[in-house]
């Protein structure tokens, strides 16, 4: 019973803390929205309107209401979704963003397979040849993915192997020639093309894709990486990895039946975090590779000072990054026996 | 007492010092001795020490005015007139990227100086204070640790309008949480300590312990915090300044240079790689010295 209701307390302080951590995160974008010292209603219909008109549509907007109130406004807004309309667009800024999302959670999450792919194997390698060359030659690795921009390791792959060798293809999704051929289903091209088993737009899509998800999963792999090497040392200096090699057990085994396992929870929660960083990191890959995701639709707004525009992006990364970094500990907590008492 | 600088280098060398002066100096030896034996640490100082001086030297070193524009010799490809090439409008490359250093430490400066010092202030507060003052400032640093940081500032520069000063202000706003967690658990450490009960007995108010007592305690794991969060902020600054957001054309910043150079990549790839390099060869020597200093303050953590 004691268990129980102490397992009910930490979920409900963990409750307490999301919705916390959620409501930080809205109140801080209103405060952008509110320091901004361009005028919002000047922004909306231009300088040269009647005072009447004005007052029009300021009254329109509620921004001559108290800022509390207008806090509880914007509160109750977001949780219905409605995040405005763009001044660019002219689109409900939510449905915009559907648009594009999907764009950008592709680029991410091939950069985070990549990532994963290449850093985990580095990372075990690193660690069961600690202190050796290869160790050496991983850590070089690793350190040039976390120093190097990612806008510039982007610029780099396309003079490489879009402009020098012609292996990859140039910026954007697909080719023109290929656009509108498969019925968005889920709205990731490949995916989308997989399903209309169209393999030429899948490979033009791949082929599109390669370039600035590498760009990405580099940047990945360097923090995965780091990560697993540290993990698996934690794990290579437990007693229990001593009885496995007493036992007999060939090193290759100890390594991939024993040890790894045992750093699969902060394996799985670094992964996590890392597909939040590169939802981030993708917005400053995509004006490189005119990848028509968030990170682009963001910019564009920056520039016309479409706040309404900005603000949205800036929630819907927001909260997804917040639900993963507060997502992953929960997933840490429920995974790892030894973190229940 | 006859001869007292070979005897005071000693001392200090052997870690005997007679007086609180040459126990710092001791102190500081004992760093030095224990950073010269990693090849990596060596390596990032080497970095940012040569960073500092090409910032410092800069306008003496740049064979050209990093403004110059000569548009008789537009994107000449890397020579021995011209090391990294010119740009679209004929101005030397490399004078730009040695001037670039300016901008970097300028901004990695004014970060350091407006986001540790509070950081370090609440956090030692919190730490040594207790109660619901520590529960509530570390609530708020908690909820905004687990921001996007790059993201945040992106919001925020596009509030306050485009420029250097704001970018450094936005990543000042999104870079403190990360101090007050380190000042706080040092601060913890140091509460309960027999020094800081001997201190409160002697009727020292709370404001002194935390700023004459406390605080002077926290700097070296903050300084380490802050020297491996610089290549951070340097990668975020020059993702503002290549997104058009940070400093501004025409300035000579790396950021600036790599996104204008962004507009000529197949006919001058010079100009933004050299730009590139400059970024990615300061992030690494934070990193290199972060990690260093890291692992000789806390040798657990690499064992």
């Amino acid at each position: 019973m004691t268990r129980s209701t102490k397992a009910g307390r930490i979920a409900l302080k963990q409750g307490a803390t999301i919705a916390a951590t959620f409501l930080g995160l809205v109140l801080v974008t209103f405060l952008i929205g509110r320091v901004m010292p361009l005028d919002p209603v000047t922004a909306a219909v231009g300088p040269d309107v009647s005072q009447e008109i004005y007052d029009a549509v300021k009254e329109e907007m509620g921004l001559n209401k108290p800022l509390l109130i207008q806090l509880l406004d914007y509160i109750g807004q977001v949780l219905r979704g409605d995040f405005g309309v763009s001044f660019s667009t002219n689109q409900p800024v939510i449905r915009d963003i559907a648009r594009v999302f999907p764009a950008t959670v592709e680029l991410a999450a091939a950069g985070v397979l990549i990532g994963t792919l290449i850093g985990v194997p580095l990372g075990v390698l690193a660690a069961v040849k600690r202190g050796t060359a290869i160790d050496g030659a991983v850590r070089v690795v690793t350190l040039v993915g976390h120093s190097a921009p990612v806008f510039w390791k982007g610029l780099i792959l396309l003079v490489v192997f879009y402009a020098a060798l012609d292996w990859a293809n140039g910026p954007g999704r697909l080719s023109v020639y290929y656009e509108g051929v498969v019925p968005t289903r889920t709205g990731l091209i490949v995916i989308d093309a997989i399903l209309a088993r169209e393999w030429d737009v899948m490979r033009d899509a791949l082929g599109h894709l390669a370039l600035p998800a590498f760009s990405l999963g580099y940047g990945a792999a360097a923090y995965i990486g780091r990560m697993t090497r540290s993990f698996m040392l934690d794990q290579l200096r437990q007693e229990y990895v001593s009885v496995a090699r007493v036992k007999g057990l060939s090193e290759f085994r100890v390594v991939f039946t024993e040890v790894l396992p045992n750093c699969a929870v902060q394996l799985v929660t670094t992964i996590a975090l890392t597909f939040g960083l590169l939802l981030e990191g993708a917005v400053l890959t995509e004006t490189v590779f005119a990848w028509p995701g968030l990170g682009q639709y963001m910019t564009k707004a920056m520039f016309n000072a479409d706040m309404n525009a900005v603000l949205g992006g800036t929630l819907v990364i927001g909260v997804i990054f917040v639900a993963l970094n507060l997502g992953s500990d929960l997933l840490y907590r429920i995974l790892d026996p030894r973190t229940r008492t | 007492m006859t001869d007292i600088s070979t005897g005071a280098f000693e001392r200090i060398r052997t870690g005997l010092p007679s007086s609180p002066g040459e126990a710092r100096l001791a102190q500081a030896w004992r760093g030095w001795q224990l950073l010269r034996a990693s090849p990596a640490a060596l390596t990032g100082l080497a970095i940012i020490l040569a960073l500092l001086l090409v910032a410092l030297f800069a306008p003496q070193l740049a064979p050209e005015t990093p403004y110059g524009q000569a548009l008789d010799r537009q994107l000449v490809p890397p020579s021995w007139d011209h090391p990294f090439g010119t740009d679209e409008f004929g101005r030397d490359v490399l004078s730009r990227v040695i001037n670039g250093a300016r901008y970097t430490l300028y901004i990695v400066v004014l970060v350091a100086v407006i986001a540790a010092p509070v950081g370090l202030l609440v956090g030692a507060s919190s730490g040594y204070l207790g109660g619901w003052i520590d529960t509530l400032f570390m609530r708020i640093t908690d909820i905004a640790l687990a921001f996007p940081r790059l993201i945040l500032a992106l919001a925020f520069v596009t509030a306050f309008g485009p420029g250097l000063n704001n970018a450094i202000i936005a990543i000042a706003l999104t870079g403190w949480p990360p101090y007050v967690r380190i000042a706080r658990a040092e601060a913890l450490t140091m509460r309960k300590s027999d020094y800081i009960a001997a201190v409160e007995l002697m009727g020292a108010s709370r404001l002194r312990i935390i700023l004459v007592h406390v605080v002077p305690l926290c700097l070296p794991s903050l300084f380490v915090r802050m020297t491996l969060d610089m290549a951070g902020v340097i990668l975020i600054a020059a993702g503002l300044g290549f997104l058009g957001l940070g400093a501004q054309p025409p300035a000579a910043e790396w950021g600036v240079m790599l996104s204008n150079g962004k507009e000529y990549l197949l006919s001058g790839w010079w100009v933004a790689t050299f730009p590139g390099l400059a970024i990615f060869f300061v992030c690494m020597g934070f990193n290199l010295l972060g990690d260093g200093l890291r692992d000789i303050l806390d040798p657990r953590h690499e064992a």
